[in-house]
């Protein structure tokens, strides 16, 4: 009997079945437990899933590429997904033509904000300068802040993971923040929430309106490019 | 349906190619959200089906995060070591960050902005 569930694990365990279906369980009981909490952005369903599964992943010793062999599926479909970001957008066209010069100017400065905040922050807290160069694209959108990183000297698979925490973060906080300081202007907080805290703030985006989540998607975009511009000038400037 | 995913696959394959082809610092997926947005602009209207299946695609946004997300793993021992410039300087800087980049847009919006 033990045998044959031997035979069985080491059988699922090769496929990626499995982790493709954890991914989604996990995920699946992230957003009950945020349905049970009222919608609580603080209980956010990206963060329990991750939790979960790097906890059942160091329980059975399972390494993250055999993880990833399964939850590449899911992985894959981020592309076709950022490319469907046109619609809402295309949506909000006419606000888009309205304000074009302040998006234009609020993403300039809202890059520069996060790329001085998160080193600065994070020198005064004594980071080292490796940690220091693959902090500074943070709020940008993975594969361009690993980009970033990489031509600053920095650490792109650091980078990494500091992006998936930040956007994990803005979701987080973004509303109860928003409101806090009195944005009633959807435009507003969706370039924000695009802005500091990329695609994973942008899915908090859209929950909170369809307008915020447009903004949230074009933000996400024009800040890859902003930071990919002016980032490495910056460093220069510093150094 | 299967059309529609096409027409998304085909954008991002074409963003692929324009970043590869121009060197632009941008990942091919936005390069492809671009030209999908220049394409409805071309058209002047969304196809129905398309909206549809943006609409699934982007209702379950976050999910697609996970796996990358999971990485984390890979740096658990570069993180304790560091955790609290790390942790500071995301949790802070990131809200500092969604705080004035709206209070920016508000004050610099304020003409279009419908309340």
């Amino acid at each position: 009997m033990n045998g044959e569930l031997q035979a069985i694990w080491v059988y699922l365990a090769a496929s990626p079945l499995l982790t493709l279906t954890l991914t989604l369980v996990a995920y699946q009981a992230g957003i009950w437990l945020y349905n049970k909490s009222g919608n609580n952005p603080l209980v956010n369903p990206v963060l329990i899933a991750v939790l979960a599964i790097v906890a059942l992943l160091t329980l059975t010793a399972t390494d993250y590429r055999t993880y990833f062999d399964g939850a590449q599926f899911i992985h894959f479909l981020l592309g076709p997904a950022t490319v469907a970001l046109a619609i809402p957008l295309y949506r909000q066209i006419q606000k888009v033509r309205e304000s074009w010069l302040a998006i234009a100017v609020t993403v300039i400065f809202g890059s520069l904000t996060a790329a001085v905040t998160s080193v600065g922050i994070a020198w005064l807290l004594g980071a080292s300068r490796l940690t220091l160069l693959s902090i500074a694209p943070k709020s940008v959108t993975t594969p361009v802040a690993m980009g970033i990183a990489e031509q600053l000297g920095g650490l792109p698979t650091l980078t990494a993971v500091v992006v998936i925490l930040t956007g994990i973060t803005g979701a987080m906080t973004a509303s109860g923040l928003l409101q806090l300081v009195r944005i009633r202007d959807p435009r507003a907080s969706g370039l924000a929430i695009g802005i500091a805290a990329h695609g994973i703030g942008t899915a908090r985006a859209f929950q909170i309106s369809e307008v915020a989540g447009a903004f949230s998607g074009l933000a996400m975009g024009l800040n890859a490019l902003a930071t990919a511009i002016l980032l490495p000038v910056l460093f220069q400037l510093l150094d | 349906m299967l059309g529609f995913f096409i027409v998304l696959l085909t954008c991002q394959l074409a963003g692929e190619v324009l970043v590869i082809a121009t060197g632009l610092p941008l990942p091919g997926p936005v390069v492809g959200m671009a030209v999908l947005f220049a394409g409805l602009l071309l058209r002047g209207g969304i196809p129905k089906g398309l909206d549809q299946m943006a609409d699934a695609l982007l209702s379950h946004l976050s999910l697609l995060f996970v796996p990358a997300g999971v990485g984390v793993i890979l740096h658990a021992q570069l993180i304790g070591a560091e955790l609290l410039p790390i942790a500071g300087s995301v949790i802070i800087s990131t809200m500092l960050t969604i705080v004035i980049t709206a209070w920016t847009m508000q004050l610099l919006g304020r003409r279009g902005a419908d309340q």
